[in-house]
């Protein structure tokens, strides 16, 4: 600690290439993942706008997008192997670097020394260098984009033996070799970051600051970090193995006698296409959850503070997030329920899977218990953080249907499939990460974000992403499969056609109304309303004992100590609405 | 950079601890945390790495099952290598008590011989390596050939790591910076040498019990 008093006092004035670019300061960090993250967002973004396009009017000549397309759009109607990379590419870049880095990287970094009461991470350089390498990753995963061959064509789940052959497609050759490289070094990233995140929340937490009195984002953080630590080098076992049977030559994935492109693949024998799925998904359940559980933790933290309530059952809420953890790693079975698996693994699977059901409603009923008879206030913060409540149990219910093997052999691959995963493990996040930009901005750079244009932001794309996602389960359940080029190739999806039309209308809408945020946010930078106290929201947590922004070092000449937990919201006999975690329960016995 | 580590935590004052009041959960100092951060990044490393070759081990089941699994016949290196390893493990422990009892000459002997057998550990591997392929085998060849490359090489990718790592604490213990009460980077590097020869020991036998 004295070194971090004596950098407190005497740190040499940096230039602006170590203050804000080759920084190792954690909130520098935080915001370069924020910011990055948000440009492979608008990549994601632009990618299902294209999508949409193509599923509204699959049949319809496009001059327009023939100009802009040449290759792609070629005779003015999408080629069929475009559509797919744009699916590949959608789902890789929104769930790894979009979702997974903008919470743990982005918020993560940004909050868990200043909510614990750190001056900065414990390894700040490796901090720093994982960034850098998530920045690389971007940047290769981008660049599949742009290769001739074409961007990789086997959806975000790489199913083997499709990515295990580079001639299965001309995606798979030069792109999908990037996409393993690029996820590989997000691995190598994740995983910096994450030893980062344990140790610091368990080792550098302020005087005071015991493991119950921490907000839940911290537990989230913490837990999260320690499912992608187990998780993650899983998929980089399963990344090593397909790799080496792309250009080693061995057969991990690949049996004897496939046939690709009309052309027998000779030379491999003995391999197992299902491994990959059982790897992958072993990885892939908690990596869902390593994308929702911060969106829980910061969605709490959120809810209480605006409906000036403590959080219902803190001590459940911690629980039921071990809970969830521990049981992500044991439903992966759930994601292969029509691979053959015998039916008895299969109802093992289900009733592992139907068990995160309890935990998960318990969370939601501790919300409900939170916002219950509060006296909320609508900020945009508070209403993204409630949306997030929404949309997690609009698609968290039809979880419960598509963990039953017997519901799910129908609805397996379909739109119902698309609309579940999409409200549940990416737009709920969103909201709660949208919440959290709009809640930490004045901490992030002292200044307010525009209210009004965030509670438009709100508003648009709350109804938006109903509209869009909620018709997908009808599609689903009508038969529209997943991942489909163009539905009315099949005369029994014809007549659902119109839902398509009114889905991609609503997604550009949806996608339009995002600007508003992107300009409320980059203009905020610059010309928001400056914040002129320390805790505008009146909040409890450490973060907001502290100038906006926070100093080089966070806390002044002592680090703060805690005396209570963060969630002394309106407590009996108190002349203020809340009790930050500094002040000592001494003064409250005065009153 | 002076840090506060667990070894000099016996001989240091901690700062003192103001009494815990009330709140919404628990008390006392949180600070007091009994593990320094060097050693939780460690077993952190180590986990991640147990997962890597958890992973590989499934694959390598669930493979052994199918009916085009060929067992190759395991190059007779691994014998020796074994015994070396295990012997460079015994040898940094023995570093590891010296430097506790202060006997700093017997502390770099045992570490230099430490690494001087992880060397040859190392070389006795290419050696394997090279008796693989005199014998026609290679990476291709047969499922466990395939493995056996890979899980032999990623194993030898970490035991590198581990070189690099013990190099860096010899040279710390020639420039006399290893006391015994201060002398956390040769535990942690004994830590994680040990791991890896419990590791090799492990794929050893499963590579050995096909």
């Amino acid at each position: 600690m004295d070194d971090a008093h004596a950098a407190e006092h005497h740190h040499p004035q940096l230039g602006f290439w170590r203050k804000y670019v080759f920084s190792t300061d954690h909130k520098i960090i935080g915001i370069q993942y924020l910011i990055t993250a948000m440009a492979m967002a608008i990549v994601g973004g632009l990618l299902s706008m294209l999508m949409r396009y193509q599923l509204a009017w699959p049949t319809s000549l496009s001059p327009i997008m023939a100009k802009i397309f040449p290759v792609a759009f070629s005779g003015g109607i999408m080629e069929p192997g475009f559509y797919i990379s744009l699916v590949t590419m959608h789902g890789t870049i929104m769930v790894f670097f979009l979702f997974t880095a903008v919470l743990t990287g982005g918020f993560g970094n940004f909050l868990i020394p200043l909510q614990i009461g750190a001056r900065d991470m414990a390894f700040p350089f490796l901090n720093a260098l994982s960034y850098w390498v998530f920045l690389l990753s971007c940047i290769v995963i981008f660049s599949a984009l742009f290769v001739t061959s074409g961007a990789p064509m086997g959806g975000w789940t790489a199913y083997a033996p499709l990515s295990a052959v580079p001639q299965a497609a001309p995606g798979q050759a030069t792109g999908m070799t990037l996409w393993i490289t690029a996820i590989a070094l997000f691995t190598a990233s994740g995983l910096m970051g994450g030893l980062n995140y344990v140790t610091t929340i368990l080792t550098m937490r302020t005087r005071g600051m015991s493991m119950m009195r921490l907000p839940l984002t911290q537990w989230s953080l913490l837990i999260t970090a320690i499912l992608g630590l187990l998780a993650f080098p899983v998929l980089l076992a399963a990344g090593i193995l397909l790799l080496f049977d792309r250009m080693g030559g061995t057969s991990f994935f690949l049996p004897a006698g496939i046939i690709m492109n009309q052309m027998p693949l000779a030379g491999h024998a003995g391999g197992h296409p299902l491994l990959w799925q059982h790897l992958f998904w072993f990885f892939g359940h908690p990596e869902v959850y390593i994308v929702i559980l911060p969106a829980m933790g910061m969605a709490s933290d959120i809810l209480s503070t605006f409906c000036r309530k403590p959080i219902f059952s803190y001590r459940m809420m911690v629980y039921s997030m071990v809970a969830i953890a521990a049981l992500s790693f044991v439903v992966w079975g759930h994601h292969m329920f029509v691979s053959g698996m015998s039916p008895f693994l299969g109802s093992v699977f289900t009733l592992t899977t139907l068990l995160i059901a309890v935990p998960s409603a318990i969370k939601t009923f501790n919300w409900l218990g939170t916002v219950w008879g509060a006296r909320i206030r609508f900020t945009a913060a508070g209403l993204f953080a409630l949306g997030f409540v929404s949309l997690f149990v609009s698609g968290g219910i039809s979880g419960i249907f598509l963990g039953t093997s017997a519901a799910d052999i129908q609805l397996q691959d379909t739109y119902f499939i698309v609309a579940h995963f999409h409200l549940v493990m990416a737009i709920a996040p969103l909201f709660a990460a949208f919440g959290g930009l709009y809640f930490w901005f004045p901490k992030m750079f002292g200044r307010f974000m525009n209210e009004t244009l965030g509670k438009l932001h709100f508003w648009l794309s709350f109804t938006g992403v109903y509209a869009v996602f909620f018709p997908m389960h009808v599609l689903g359940i009508g038969g529209q499969m997943r991942r489909i080029y163009d539905p009315t190739q099949y005369m029994f999806l014809v007549p659902q056609q119109p839902v398509n039309v009114f889905i991609s209308i609503a997604a550009f809408i949806l996608g339009a109304s995002q600007l508003i945020f992107l300009f409320n946010f980059f203009g905020s930078i610059f010309g928001g309303r400056r914040v002129t106290e320390y805790n505008p929201w009146h909040a409890t947590t450490l973060e907001w004992s502290v100038p906006s922004p926070p100093g080089h070092g966070n806390f002044g000449v002592e680090l703060p100590t805690v005396h209570r937990w963060a969630f002394d919201f309106a407590v009996p006999g108190e002349k203020e609405d809340f009790i930050p975690q500094t002040v000592p329960a001494t003064v409250q016995a005065k009153h | 950079m002076p840090v506060l580590t667990e070894d000099r935590r016996d001989i240091i004052t901690p700062p003192p601890v103001l009494p815990g009041h009330g709140g919404g959960g628990g008390s006392g100092d949180s600070r007091a945390f009994p593990v320094s951060k060097y050693q939780i990044a460690l077993w952190i490393v180590l986990t991640t790495i147990v997962m890597l070759f958890a992973g590989l081990t499934s694959a390598y089941i669930v493979l052994r099952g199918v009916p085009a699994w060929q067992n190759i016949e395991l190059p007779s290196m691994l014998w020796p290598n074994t015994v070396v390893l295990f012997l460079s493990s015994i040898a940094i422990e023995f570093s590891r008590r010296a430097v506790r009892k202060n006997h700093l000459q017997a502390m770099k002997t045992w570490l230099a011989l430490s690494g001087i057998l992880g060397l040859g550990f190392i070389g006795g591997q290419i050696a394997a390596w090279r008796q693989l392929v005199n014998a026609g085998v290679y990476l291709p060849s047969t499922l466990q050939s395939s493995f056996f490359y890979l899980l032999t090489g990623l194993h030898g990718l970490h035991l590198m790591g581990g070189i690099v790592a013990l190099s860096f604490v010899f040279y710390r213990a020639l420039s006399n910076r290893l006391t015994a009460f201060n002398h956390e980077p040769l535990k942690l590097c004994a830590t994680y040498w040990h791991v890896m020869d419990a590791l090799w020991i492990y794929l050893f036998l499963l590579l050995l019990l096909s």
